[in-house]
């Protein structure tokens, strides 16, 4: 079973649920945790596991060769990222710019453009007893995260199929990322905060959710905080509550200092029982 | 010489528009004959990313000797300018081509990149 | 007309707060542009009333007309993206997948394929109750931020300013450091730069800070939540003086900031006692900086 959790917004507490109910679950399951958040994954800050192996990821940019192109222009005109510019008798290739989409190289018709592999980021295995644990990270100064995201879920189908549960940390808010990160789970929880932004970023998120058709549920977290109106948007839109876990400032100093919360707050841990019964119940 | 200016309008008295990539206009004073063209670079704006490099090839198509704007060119433009024999004055923001051709002839423009 | 461009590498510094509230400070001599457009949550600060909207138009998406589809499955098996699926007319295009790259449409060899413009979004050009204007957009599922939305955005506020005879535009502008925080940067007169005594916002203002030094524009620094780590802080203000830029002020963490906006306010409307002498001298200081 996949399960992609999401926000509509940072800094409402996604990895927190994350890795929590990954260990929670890997108490009695195999379970993969996979961090998707790929410009600032975090879940590694609390998961200390053995390292099984650390990939680098590549993508794909064209590299001119310069003593075979005749300079007909094509190339410039194919692309539609402005990737590729024709300065005279030079071409100027821009990988940042670049979606690897292969025309450029592909229609050369004198093949002056073959794909070159650069780095992209790194995928890092690690393991913990059931409990596998991969992070996914972009190089700096990268801005395409969708590419290392369909890399990684890529690495998960190979490998961790037979996995009882694969939990997927997304990257927050809305835009391609997280559409690539939960588009293959089979449910989405959307956690949000109880504050005017949290409810309307959620409201973006269930949006999102709706658009990909995909069952999903909310959890509310530092309820306590802003106010109540959260709850009544889900009733309106007869979406299922899953959990509410508390604002307490145990558990905001607990989570600075990267401790797992559920063995240490039992609110934290009916939140996460309560969670996997709605999902179990749900598939 | 030649000298093109990033511009937000046509003629002397035009503003002297301190981007460069998303620039309106490209005016060319060619110093010999005493002539100042434009090149209209609006459609720029349809352009979602790379504006710089675009409008960096469109500079490199007029083959200037030097080229005055404002903040000047971001990094890819950069790269592709880098290319040509050109030289960059920027912190014409502000001004129009007449008062920023003046300030560029008492060297009171600094050079960019 | 000054424009003074807001940014903070990353999101969360509290840069919204930080804009909406020396936007009640200037209330009637500015207007105030959203180019945060993935994180667009000023709205919910100015409450908007849109008088003007326009549709966003960016990028492509390939259609495959059934009735001329030969079914040879050329584009499925180039598609490096795998958005093109088997139908009962031949072959389809998955929109939500697509990426508008063109090559299926070259490559199709009876011409099957046509590209669409995607309307993505809308450009809204808004009353407030600060009495400002606001210039901001919204983008549709998917649809992600660029230079184009940015340049417009800005565009349409520096036309504003202009008809409006406002002397500055207030720019809360894109984080990363890609086209849509070149696009931000690219023409300001100043930047106000809004950090947190973080190692990760540090090193994210850092890089931020080549760019606009690349750009030769003036800037100043106003680090947030500057109390809950005196060490960092301490740091982030060494580096400051170290590299020009002016140090305007430290905001302690305060509950003001989270009540306000839960309340839909900003902070000085919220606690106008306390905080309208402190964003007062942020905004004298910044309408300054040249």
């Amino acid at each position: 079973m996949r399960i992609a959790i999401a926000s509509g917004k940072g800094g409402t507490g996604k990895t927190t649920l994350a890795v929590n109910l990954a260990l929670k679950l890997a108490e009695s399951s195999t379970t993969l945790l996979m961090d998707l958040d790929v410009e600032e994954p975090n879940g590694g800050i609390f998961i200390e596991g053995q390292c099984i192996v650390t990939i680098d990821a590549r993508r794909m940019v064209p590299f001119w060769q310069q003593n075979a192109c005749n300079l007909c222009g094509k190339c410039p005109s194919l692309c539609r990222y402005n990737a590729i510019i024709k300065l005279g008798d030079y071409i100027m290739v821009m990988p940042e710019l670049c979606h690897s989409c292969h025309a450029c190289s592909e229609l050369c018709p004198v093949n002056a453009l073959p794909m070159q592999a650069l780095p992209l980021g790194t995928l890092k295995h690690q393991s913990l007893g059931k409990l596998d644990f991969v992070e996914s990270r972009l190089n700096i100064g990268l801005e395409q995260a969708s590419p290392l995201i369909s890399q990684a879920l890529s690495y998960a189908d190979k490998h961790f199929a037979g996995h009882d549960y694969q939990i997927l940390d997304s990257p927050p808010g809305t835009s391609c990322a997280m559409i690539s990160a939960t588009k293959t789970a089979d449910y989405a929880i959307l956690i949000t905060e109880p504050t005017p932004f949290g409810l309307y970023d959620l409201s973006l998120a269930v949006e999102t959710m709706r658009h990909l058709g995909k069952p999903f549920g909310v959890v509310v977290n530092r309820w306590g905080i802003g106010n109540s109106e959260v709850l009544d948007y889900l009733k309106r839109e007869s979406i299922p509550l899953l959990a509410k876990i508390p604002h307490a400032r145990e558990i905001a100093i607990a989570y600075s200092q990267g401790e797992i919360l559920y063995q240490a707050f039992p609110a934290v841990d009916e939140a996460l029982n309560q969670i996997i019964k709605h999902i179990e119940a749900a598939l | 010489m030649k000298i093109v200016f990033t511009a937000s309008g046509e003629g002397w008295d035009a503003r002297i528009d301190p981007r460069f990539g998303r620039t309106d206009y490209i005016l060319v004073y060619d110093e010999e004959k005493n002539e100042l063209s434009s090149t209209d670079n609006r459609e720029i704006k349809n352009v979602e990313h790379g504006a710089g490099p675009k409008t960096a090839q469109l500079i490199f198509e007029l083959n200037p000797d030097v080229l005055i704007t404002g903040n000047g060119p971001g990094g890819n433009a950069a790269a592709i300018l880098s290319k040509m024999k050109l030289k960059i004055y920027v912190g014409a923001g502000g001004m129009n081509i007449r008062e920023a051709y003046q300030a560029y002839q008492n060297n009171q423009l600094k050079e960019g990149v | 007309m000054k424009e003074i461009v807001c940014i903070s590498g990353k999101g969360g510094t509290g840069k919204s707060s930080v804009v909406a509230a020396l936007s009640w400070i200037a209330k009637d001599n500015l207007v105030v542009a959203d180019c945060d457009v993935d994180a667009a949550d000023l709205h919910l600060i100015f409450s908007p009333l849109p008088r003007k909207s326009e549709d966003f138009f960016s990028g492509v998406k390939a259609v495959i007309d059934p009735a001329m589809c030969a079914a040879c499955g050329l584009c499925a098996d180039k598609c490096r993206f795998d958005a093109i699926t088997k139908s009962d007319a031949g072959y389809r295009v998955l929109p939500l997948d697509c990426e508008g790259c063109a090559y299926c449409y070259h490559l199709c060899p009876v011409e099957a394929i046509r590209l669409e413009e995607q309307n993505v979004g809308q450009c809204f050009l808004s009353d407030t109750r600060y009495g400002c204007s606001l210039v901001h957009a919204r983008l549709d599922i998917g649809a992600d931020n660029s230079g184009k939305l940015v340049a417009k955005v800005k565009h349409e506020a520096q036309a504003l300013a202009k008809t409006e005879a406002k002397d500055f535009i207030l720019v809360d502008g894109s984080p990363g450091i890609g086209c849509p925080v070149i696009s931000s940067l690219s023409g300001a007169d100043a930047v106000l730069m809004v950090t947190e005594p973080s190692l990760s916002a540090h090193s994210d203002l850092a890089r931020l800070w080549e760019l606009i030094q690349k750009f030769r524009i003036p800037a100043a620094c106003i680090i947030n939540k500057a109390d809950i780590n005196p060490r960092i802080t301490a740091g982030i203000k060494t580096w400051l003086m170290h590299e020009g830029i002016r140090h305007l002020a430290d905001l302690d963490y305060d509950q003001d900031f989270q009540k306000a906006i839960t309340a839909g306010k900003n902070v000085v409307e919220e606690n106008n006692a306390k905080w309208q002498p402190v964003f007062a001298e942020i905004w004298n200081a910044i309408k300054e900086i040249r």
